[in-house]
């Protein structure tokens, strides 16, 4: 008797018409897409985007050379070589981050003591060229002072919960 | 004006006639064309909507605020039309060329004897039926000529596949429409949708019900739609038959033949089975009123129901295995007409339906 069943249904398709009951449904559900390029979902201020290298107020390097970024990334994308500067202090002498290595989980600036590394909310960036993909000290330094402002207000606003 | 006029009525008679029918057949021909443009935006939208998405919505016509993405098909075909045509070294080159125009010429010719409206058919002929039924089943050589001559398996594999599928389902189409030429008692489609006329209650959709039902799939196999579309299956054979088509190739290749086949099975189905041109409210309402004429919209508003069907079924469906397809071909649905035509017979002896007005 089962086996009739079963026959009868499906050769009325009543499987078939239910999933196309389905589709119709959602052909009149309001659609959530966000128009990208003109409107943005909203970015926590946790956002773990392009790197950036910090100074102090007074311009100084915040970055020691400990390598305890280094030695955190699980992903072996920083590279550090460290020297003497000329006001006899230990400081980066090379600081690169592939970022097609990178894989953005913020361990290098949870490790940061001095909160020198640390990850912008910026993630609308690209490259046109090879190499492009290696953020050198001075382009790292350079995205920070460039976006000092918003980092530090992020950090300001998260600096409670941490 | 008026010595356009003077110039036309100086043309010999018979020049006059072929003018007007090449303009008739470009009109059809430029009408398949544009229905298929819109039917590509239409699909990405309708499925775009069934999976809570917008679907193109950027490119404007002539950048005006409305109906945003309604340029999108003219976008995609120029893009197309500018791409390289990239021929494999290993490829037949001539046939690789040659089979997209195989495959479109029989998709484009079938609609000589569509019936668009009472008055207009290109070639109102006798034998309309068969005509379509060997014009679609020709259509498949573009496809395994293309897959051929590509010299790559993913290819010829797609095109292999498509072609069993084609044959397996031409079987039960043919006899689906052997039902619909025993109850219209002709193979000329002018005469198939006549033998409709007067209300619903006359469409050969109602008697006919489970071969109306038959031939919608089987047409859905035969133009390699989802979620009959094995001879492109993405996960296996890279897109098929078209994977080595680039540029102008592509589009007459893949998009062309297979969405005109679309549009012509979407039209075949309400001429066959839901009256063609002849209006739903026929008989209901007094037969002078403008909404009782048969007209080509009602058959439009037709075409665009199983369009949407179309598109409907691709949103909602998973692929199907291809022995699935074949045991659904073989098995299940000749032996289904097979079963309607017997009790067609029955039907036809004892004058019951259609057969009462024979």
């Amino acid at each position: 008797m089962g086996a009739v069943r079963n026959f009868t249904k499906t050769l009325l398709l009543g499987e078939l018409l239910t999933g196309l009951g389905v589709t119709f449904r959602y052909l009149w559900k309001p659609k959530f897409t966000v128009h990208y390029p003109y409107e943005k979902a909203p970015q926590s201020v946790r956002y773990r985007g392009l790197h950036a290298l910090r100074r102090y107020p007074n311009g100084e390097e915040r970055c020691i050379a400990c390598k305890l970024c280094e030695a955190v990334c699980p992903a072996l994308a920083i590279t550090i070589e460290s020297g003497v500067s000329t006001d006899g202090t230990r400081r980066t002498t090379r600081y690169d981050i592939d970022l097609f290595k990178c894989i953005y989980c913020g361990f290098c600036e949870e490790a940061c003591p001095v909160d020198a590394i640390v990850e912008t909310r910026i993630h609308e960036y690209h490259m046109e060229n090879r190499g492009e993909n290696i953020m050198t000290k001075d382009k790292l330094l350079a995205v920070g002072e460039r976006y000092e402002a918003m980092i530090a207000a992020d950090k300001t606003a998260d600096a409670p919960y941490r | 004006m008026g010595s356009l006029i003077a110039l036309w009525a100086g043309i010999p008679q018979q020049l006059q006639g072929l003018v007007i029918m090449v303009a008739e057949i470009l009109g059809v021909m430029i009408a398949v064309i544009l229905g298929v443009a819109f039917l590509t935006l239409a699909e990405r939208k309708v499925i775009g909507w069934m999976q809570i998405r917008i679907g193109p919505n950027q490119i404007r016509i002539f950048g005006l605020p409305y109906f945003k993405g309604l340029a999108q098909p003219f976008a995609d075909v120029i893009k197309l039309l500018l791409k390289e045509i990239i021929v494999p070294t290993n490829a037949d080159k001539v046939v690789f060329l040659i089979a997209p125009l195989i495959a479109l010429v029989p998709s484009l010719s079938t609609w000589a004897v569509i019936p668009f409206s009472p008055e207009f058919v290109l070639a109102d002929i006798d034998a309309g039926l068969l005509y379509i039924l060997a014009l679609t089943s020709l259509g498949v050589y573009g496809i395994i000529l293309a897959g051929w001559a590509s010299n790559s398996k993913y290819a010829l594999l797609g095109a292999m596949r498509s072609a069993a599928q084609i044959v397996a389902y031409e079987i039960a189409m043919g006899f689906a429409l052997v039902g619909v030429l025993m109850a219209a008692g002709s193979l000329n489609l002018t005469d198939v949708v006549r033998s409709q006329a007067g209300g619903m209650l006359h469409w050969h959709g109602l008697v006919l019900f489970p071969l109306m039902i038959i031939y919608f799939i089987a047409g859905i196999a035969e133009t390699n739609r989802a979620p009959f579309d094995v001879a492109e299956g993405e996960s296996e054979i890279a897109s098929g038959f078209h994977v080595e088509y680039s540029g102008a190739t592509f589009a007459t290749l893949f998009a062309l033949p297979e969405y005109a086949n679309m549009i012509l099975v979407a039209t075949l189905a309400p001429v066959l089975f839901l009256g063609g041109w002849l209006s739903p409210f026929e008989g209901l309402l007094p037969p002078g009123s403008l909404l009782a004429a048969p007209s080509f919209i009602w058959l439009f508003v037709k075409i665009l129901w199983f369009l949407f069907c179309f598109l409907w079924i691709r949103a909602t469906f998973p692929r199907y295995r291809y022995d699935q397809i074949m045991r659904l071909g073989w098995k299940l649905f000749i032996p289904l007409t097979l079963v309607w035509i017997g009790v067609e017979c029955v039907m036809a002896w004892y004058k019951f339906g259609p057969w009462a007005r024979l």
